[in-house]
């Protein structure tokens, strides 16, 4: 009996510890935020131009079948988790100029789990994603998307944000800690990004996909981000894979990324 | 043997067939200020690398604080501080905010944290500066900070890897009058690497030369140069006794080019 209460505790002080670390390292990348937030403003563009050129043109054009939704409120939702993907697939450009300067080594030689830095790192994409969240929400008031504005729903948006933020991201810290050097990384990134985002049902539905396409895209976590946004984005929208799925995916995909993640962080140092 | 704050023992480390280090064993001792000597690739960066538990040995063993780095890395985490030959603190916060993540990293208690970072900013130095951000330091101020950071939970041993790289000599007297104010008021440890043979010889207990992954010479200062035999050797003579001629080592491009980088934003 008391083994097991040691465990317990054992477990439960683990545990503590590790979200607290989470946290400090989360609060360290936005304390950066604090002193900079240029970052923030360039980022509005990316998903200003592809609503307002990209969405308006193919709306007009009439060649995208959304079903009873209109293209603009099809595609914003989408257009949100590109910038989510964009932005946090870059991520791992920091990690490796962490790598550079001897932040990463530093770091990995605290006590800190690596998990926690990773996860921390993760979080902090997340939260930095919440600007691009408010930027197309006003974008698409002005377009005039057909938005759910209910507390629940857009909870879920900034939920779903957080953790689309934080799979991506972390997948870009995997690729970091494979290639370690920043040239070999933009490489990767740009091979990665657009296959990511084309083979998604970001900017069309995936039923006018040939078969091999509606394949990959169903293995592709960003459909998934895309489904739950879009479901809980627009007003009288409903999920084609079912919400529980798209949560699902997401958070197992992003613990398997971390559990990855945190394997290989060390190879930074080494 | 509780007066051992180190003791290394046959440690290698391998990459592919190059052997970095090479079956090293040494002591240091609890106060000692300790100085690693080699030329670039040497395996003098790759020894500390080890024993922060950074990069697991290939074979051989080491306590640290008498924890050993394969079996017991975190304790033994717990126990050091490392600051890296390269900048590893974060420009785009000020100084407070990077010692302040420290703080937190190293589970000080929130009442005390504080208090330790306005110590340990006066003690380095800083603290007129503990507000601004660390981009408008200097390189001096920059590695005062770092072992300000690395030095808050009080470790039993502090790793240095070259830790005067790039500094002009007054921000290099400074850096080292704040060294050894940190061994003589808590005691701590210092094992450090270094290629400037002056500042070993001024300020280590005990040096050891490291050629080829291997210690070539171990003693006191004194005691290598009359190791060389008839008197009047200084202790470049001693290096280039053992460590033989440095052109024919000299790193790989990835050493020299960090090492350059370093220079370059401390300078």
């Amino acid at each position: 009996m008391d083994s097991l209460n040691l465990m317990i505790t054992t477990f439960v002080h683990t545990l503590s510890g590790f979200i607290e670390k989470t946290f400090v390292i989360t609060e360290f990348e936005l304390r950066k935020l604090r002193h900079d937030f240029t970052e923030l403003i360039t980022r509005a563009l990316q998903p200003a131009l592809w609503l307002l050129i990209f969405g308006e043109v193919f709306s007009r054009s009439g060649a995208m079948h959304t079903g009873n939704i209109p293209y603009l409120d099809f595609i914003a939702p989408g257009i949100l988790a590109q910038s989510v993907l964009f932005v946090a697939i870059f991520y791992g450009i920091n990690v490796i100029w962490e790598r550079d300067l001897g932040i990463v080594q530093k770091f990995l030689a605290s006590p800190t789990p690596r998990a926690a830095l990773v996860l921390g790192k993760g979080f902090s994409a997340g939260i930095r994603s919440l600007s691009q969240t408010i930027i197309v929400y006003g974008l698409s008031l002005l377009l005039g998307v057909n938005l759910n504005w209910s507390p629940l729903a857009l909870v879920n948006v900034l939920i779903i944000v957080i953790l689309g933020a934080t799979l991506f991201s972390t997948f870009s810290l995997i690729i970091a800690c494979i290639v370690k050097t920043r040239e070999r990384f933009m490489g990767v990134g740009q091979v990665l990004t657009m296959p990511l985002f084309f083979a998604s049902n970001a900017i069309y539905p995936t039923a006018i996909m040939p078969n091999w396409l509606k394949t990959i895209s169903h293995l592709n976590p960003l459909t998934y981000v895309v489904d739950a946004l879009r479901t809980f984005m627009l007003a009288g929208s409903t999920s084609s894979f079912g919400l529980y799925h798209d949560y699902a995916v997401i958070l197992l995909t992003t613990i398997t990324l971390i559990f990855i993640g945190a394997r290989l962080y060390p190879r930074l140092a080494s | 043997m509780s007066d051992i704050v180190l003791e290394i023992k046959n440690l290698s480390r391998r990459f592919g067939v190059f052997t970095a280090v090479d079956s090293l064993t040494l002591s240091v001792n609890i106060g000692e200020v300790f100085g690693l000597l080699g030329s670039n690739g040497a395996g003098k960066t790759t020894t500390i690398k080890m024993l922060t538990t950074l990069l697991p040995p290939s074979s051989g063993e080491a306590r640290v604080a008498g924890f050993s780095i394969t079996t017991q890395a975190v304790d033994v985490r717990r126990a050091i501080g490392y600051v890296p030959q390269a900048v590893s603190v974060d420009g785009s916060l000020t100084g407070y905010e990077n010692l302040l993540i420290f703080a937190k990293l190293y589970d000080l208690p929130y009442r005390e944290q504080q208090a330790r970072i306005r110590e340990a900013l006066e003690f380095m130095g800083l603290t007129a500066d503990g507000s601004r951000l660390v981009s408008e330091y200097s390189g001096g101020m920059v590695r005062r900070l770092e072992i300000a950071q690395s030095t808050l939970h009080r470790p039993q041993l502090l790793f240095l890897d070259e830790p005067t790289v790039g500094l002009d000599p007054i921000a290099r007297d400074a850096v080292w009058k704040h060294l050894v104010d940190l061994r003589n008021n808590y005691g701590t440890t210092l094992f450090f690497t270094t290629h400037y043979l002056e500042e070993a010889e001024s300020h280590c207990d005990r040096i050891a030369i490291m050629h080829l992954g291997k210690v070539a010479a171990l003693g006191t200062c004194k005691e290598l140069e009359d190791s060389l035999g008839s008197t009047d050797h200084t202790l470049n003579d001693v290096f280039v006794h053992y460590a033989g001629n440095a052109l024919d080592s000299g790193g790989t491009f990835r050493d020299v080019s960090a090492e350059r980088a370093t220079a370059q934003r401390h300078g």
